[in-house]
């Protein structure tokens, strides 16, 4: 039990720093207030800064003597952390929202350990030294215990945040939109790779049978690469939309994606193609309008 | 035989979202060595197909990404190194339309046309490595090593 061989090696010494934790409380959240931590992560103004920084400040301090307390200085899971992991995460957020990489964050949590550690010493002048010493390390392992705790925290928020972005991604990008009657278009952005693709293609003809459009157009100019499997998706597709009766159009093809396919040896000839969204909704209006025009031509006296 | 300007990078091949990742850092090491866009486009597809063959028919694998230069040019050169089955006719994968699942089998020999240097090592059994490297402005001509 790692728990317990912890709370046995700094028994004592945790308890003495839990105290000190206490009874020293606000001294150490004001130094802690100004540590580059705190540094972007409340207000605009210094004065709100400062309070809500000495706010978390003292939020942690408690959290820690409760660990303290307890005698598990070594344990990221003690009950004392749960209190804080909000503001640690939040905390942790703004200073990557600000630039710093997860270690950079770990880095600045560990600059928090100085200013305590200076106050301890003071505090416990006339007592042995050796338990100065030892109180020193307790708080040190405590110290590199709420570091842990942060970056697991941090983490753990970036991983949520790109599983939340996941699904979202997928639907944002592929709104389906219609141009005009019977013509409906789809922009496609960022990479086609596994599931978006069928998203994509379910989206797209969906739109088709619902307007009852002639023509669907795919504008590829947010597609960086154009691979074989891009390619096979986009014929795939119009061979779809040919059989519910709509002419796919691909629009957006760049020079060099162009000739990137050509030189591929893809043949994408099946497919009418346009360098851009308008010329692509030109084509379908001009062939729209030609079959109207065509009969009414021949009626009219 | 070369000299590396910049680090080379070895990232892993084991999911849809890696291949993501491959392509977004070797287009960004081709732009960084100077290729141009037409050349980046070429060398990122071309990565592109042989990433996923390696995740697709290799069962995942890796790749190393190193920046090279002979004879004063400087280029990209990507190893794709898998454990996978590997491939028994290398003369039938590397043709046009040969495929052994129900892709349009252009990946390895449209990768093939779409860089300089393409190199495949191939044992049934033991996996597959393929190493392509493209130049920054055309491949250098051998034989002018300083
Ligand atoms: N890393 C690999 N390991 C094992 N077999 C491979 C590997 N790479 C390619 N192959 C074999 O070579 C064949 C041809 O590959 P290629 O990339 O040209 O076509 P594909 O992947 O089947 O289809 P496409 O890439 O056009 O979607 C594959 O079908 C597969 O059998
Ligand atoms: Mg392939």
């Amino acid at each position: 039990m790692p728990e317990q061989e912890a709370a046995a090696q700094h028994g004592a010494p945790a308890r003495e720093v839990g105290d000190f934790l206490r009874r020293r409380r606000e001294r150490i959240a004001r130094r802690w207030a100004d540590a580059g931590l705190f540094r972007t992560v409340f207000g605009v103004s210094r004065s709100a800064h400062d309070d809500a920084a000495v706010e978390t400040g003292r939020a942690v301090v408690d959290a820690l003597a409760s660990v303290a307390a307890e005698g598990r200085v070594a344990d990221p899971d003690a009950d004392g952390f749960a209190a804080v992991r909000d503001q640690l995460a939040r905390t942790a957020a703004a200073r990557s929202r600000a630039g710093l990489t997860a270690g950079q964050v770990s880095l600045e949590v560990d600059a928090l350990r100085a200013p305590a550690d200076e106050l301890l010493v003071a505090d416990l002048s006339g007592r042995p030294d050796t338990f100065v010493r030892e109180c020193a390390t307790a708080l040190a392992v405590l110290m590199g215990t709420l570091r842990l705790v942060v970056t697991e925290t941090e983490l753990r928020a970036r991983q949520e945040i790109v599983e939340r972005q996941r699904p979202e991604l997928m639907e944002a990008s592929t709104p389906v939109v219609r141009l005009w009657r019977g013509v409906v278009a789809v922009p496609l952005v960022g990479t086609l790779d596994g599931a978006r693709s069928q998203v994509v293609t379910e989206a797209l003809l969906d739109a088709v049978v619902q307007q009852r459009a002639r023509f669907a157009i795919i504008d590829i100019t947010g597609v960086p690469t154009v691979d074989s499997l891009v390619a096979q998706h986009l014929l795939r597709t119009a061979e779809a939309a040919r059989l519910l009766g709509a002419e796919c159009v691909i629009s957006g093809i760049r020079p060099a994606i162009a000739q990137t396919i050509v030189r591929l040896g893809v043949d994408l000839g099946s497919v009418t193609t346009r360098a851009t969204l308008s010329d692509a909704l030109g084509h379908a209006l001009r062939r729209l309008g030609a079959d109207v025009v065509a009969p009414g031509g021949t009626e009219s006296p | 035989m070369e000299t590396a300007g910049g680090a080379s990078a070895c990232l892993p091949i084991r999911s849809d979202l890696d291949l993501v990742w491959v392509r977004q850092h070797a287009r960004q090491a081709a732009a960084q060595l100077g290729f141009g866009l037409v050349a980046q486009t070429k060398l990122v597809t071309a990565i592109s197909e042989l990433a996923r063959n390696t995740l697709v028919h290799g069962g995942g694998g890796q790749v190393e990404c190193t920046p090279v230069s002979r004879a004063g040019v400087r280029g990209l050169r990507l190893t794709f190194r898998d454990e996978g089955p590997g491939i028994a006719d290398l003369d039938r994968a590397l043709r046009d339309g040969h495929t052994r699942g129900g892709g349009l089998g252009m990946g390895l020999s449209g990768a093939r046309r779409l860089v300089h240097e393409f190199e495949i090592d191939s044992c049934p059994g033991t996996g597959t490595t393929v190493t392509v490297t493209s130049w920054v402005t055309g491949p250098p001509r051998p034989r002018e090593e300083p």
